[in-house]
């Protein structure tokens, strides 16, 4: 079929598809000869699809792009996404039927003839029959791997208890138990990723995995952080680290954790977390209220700017171009003039001419 | 010495316990395998499977995605998917911050990341999106769900959205702008408060002041409309994003 390369679009009472190269060119079929669709996972070289089984054509059809064909069903190719979304709201759309209870510009009558009924009914059974038992299967396979998860989460559940009662008796007898054991229990903790009853955070920070992984960051970042001036706000590095690493990705509380060792393993990083609550990894030798005086002198220079601004001159993002006004502000050097415009931060004169 | 004696005996039983917890969980490890190796696919392939999953591990109080070292991350590879969706959604947040001031619907971040994700990835339902950002909290960067008119504007930057943002953003969600009379009408605010919350949005730069309406000036949120016009990620924004 010819039909390639377009938009798809539902509404109530049809389904759409017009060309997008061409636009004159579109096509539609009402929701209402739609028997059942079904959902055609994607491979490798396919991509995935959905199939739309319809009635046989009623006499009176509106002409459209084939007279007659073979097929009883139609296949929408998903080439770039899309698929499971639109196989929900078609779902959707068929289930509720609305196109019964509304009235369209153009009445298009599906005649319930008994006589034409009948005729229709055998070619379609033989279709619904394969799909019953097609569904049927699809049905097993996916009450199998309910029934299994479920008595997989009865034993998690099992552990969850044993934690709890673990974290009862630690707390019980207080400075009792060795560090080793502390260490040990937050590992299990960690695999499980079950919360740790004590402080309620779910990274169980302290873990000897945390300590490598900090150790391992301050070797990848130190380069990219002297390539940004010495600083980085942590979605960056997450980002950073996880695009390198391509596969077993860090989850962002392994980051976080990871990083709030860095100052007690005597790492040449360290975490920084500003007012705003943004988190930052500066190297040790960076000091931000050096950068902040270098800052001053810029917006002397231009006589004021915005974070925007300021990040574009520096080479900074905005966000740290902004935490670093915002720093400047609290240490005195710099006022600001917060208005509909936009916040513009001057150097303080108040301070500076009395 | 009594005491002694039951400080001691106290120690073996947490040490008793450990143990136990040490084997329980070797135990589950293979159980975990053996799920993995029959249903791993399903979870890759199938949303409503994985949201199934999902609150059933929220009910018994385990979090699968609280760390990449975690069994059920390494294992049924939940963890890498969530994990690598978590940098696709920071890429797209940061290259339409200029355009929308860091709120974005969640129908938008949808498709951008659809689209970013190319042709042979996985497919994403707008349910591991919000799994995602849950988790991308945790980084300070300001992200946040909003609910608004039965969808969510995701927040991505560190501006402070008190209740009053939020429901003057619900409000402007109908038509993608309000007005200071109809948070009067519907909010029975005085004029100051819904003046003040109008003017933190624009001054935060997620809603754009158009003084040449009919009537009175009216407040866009450029989240909003741009979801209708749907406009692709430009080169230089997509420059912008990647650090």
């Amino acid at each position: 079929v010819k039909f390639d390369s377009g938009v798809l679009l539902l509404s109530t009472h049809r389904l759409i598809w017009r060309d997008q190269k061409n636009h004159e060119c579109c096509i539609a079929i009402p929701l209402s000869q739609i028997v059942f669709i079904e959902e055609q996972a994607a491979g490798i070289g396919k991509s995935a699809k959905i199939v739309v089984h319809l009635h046989p054509a009623s006499s009176n059809k509106e002409p459209g792009p084939f007279q007659s064909s073979k097929y009883s069903y139609i296949k929408l190719s998903f080439k770039e996404h899309g698929q499971i979304e639109f196989y929900r709201r078609l779902s959707e759309e068929i289930t509720q039927r609305r196109w019964e209870s509304m009235p369209t510009g153009q009445t298009i009558q599906v005649r319930k003839d008994p006589q034409a009924g009948r005729i229709r009914a055998v070619g379609i059974v033989g279709i619904e029959r394969k799909l019953e038992e097609k569904r049927k299967e699809t049905d097993k396979n996916i009450s199998e791997a309910f029934e299994d998860l479920s008595k997989l989460m009865e034993k998690a559940k099992e552990m969850v208890e044993l934690s709890k009662s673990i974290a009862n008796k630690i707390k019980e007898k207080q400075g009792d138990i060795t560090e080793d054991e502390t260490i040990r229990f937050k590992s299990y903790l960690l695999s499980m990723g079950i919360a740790n009853p004590v402080t309620r955070e779910t990274y169980g920070s302290g873990t000897h995995y945390h300590m490598q992984l900090a150790k391992q960051l301050a070797g990848i970042l130190q380069t990219p952080l002297e390539e940004r001036g010495g600083i980085m706000s942590l979605t960056e590095v997450y980002c950073l680290v996880n695009r390198a690493r391509g596969l077993e990705l860090l989850s962002p509380e392994d980051l976080v954790n990871a990083c709030k060792m860095l100052e007690s393993l005597k790492l040449p990083l360290r975490l920084r977390i500003f007012d705003s609550g943004v988190m930052v990894i500066e190297l040790q030798s960076h000091n931000e209220e050096e950068m902040v005086a270098s800052a001053l002198e810029t917006v002397s220079e231009k006589g004021s700017l915005t974070a925007d601004e300021f990040a574009k001159l520096v080479g900074m993002s905005v966000l740290l171009a902004k935490e670093r006004l915002l720093l400047a502000e609290k240490m005195g050097h710099l006022c600001r003039d917060d208005s509909v415009e936009g916040l513009r931060f001057y150097p303080n004169l108040f301070l500076t001419q009395s | 010495l009594l005491q002694a004696k039951y400080k001691e005996r106290g120690t073996v039983l947490a040490e008793d316990q450990l143990a136990q917890m040490s084997k329980q969980l070797d135990m589950f490890k293979t159980n975990l395998e053996e799920f993995a190796s029959k249903h791993k696919q399903e979870i890759r392939k199938n949303p409503e499977f994985r949201v199934q999953f999902q609150d059933m591990c929220a009910t018994i109080g385990v979090d699968p995605l609280a760390s990449g070292k975690g069994f059920w991350s390494e294992m049924l590879g939940v963890g890498d998917f969530y994990y690598e969706l978590g940098v696709q959604i920071i890429e797209v947040c940061l290259a339409l911050k200029h355009r929308n001031g860091g709120l974005i619907t969640l129908e938008e971040l949808h498709q951008q990341v659809l689209k970013g994700r190319g042709k042979f990835a996985q497919d994403v339902s707008q349910d591991d999106l919000l799994r995602a950002i849950k988790k991308l909290k945790v980084l300070g960067n300001g992200f946040g769900i909003i609910p608004v008119g039965g969808t969510y504007l995701i927040q991505s930057v560190p501006a402070e959205l008190n209740m009053d943002h939020t429901v003057v953003l619900q409000l402007a969600e109908k038509k993608g702008y309000v007005t200071v009379s109809e948070i009067r009408s519907s909010l029975k605010w005085e004029t100051e408060r819904a003046k003040q919350v109008l003017e933190h949005l624009l001054k935060e730069g997620m809603a754009w002041l158009d003084t040449q309406a009919a009537g009175e000036p009216q407040y866009w949120l450029p989240a909003l409309f741009t979801e209708l016009y749907s406009q692709e990620i430009t080169p230089e924004e997509a420059e912008a994003a990647i650090p």
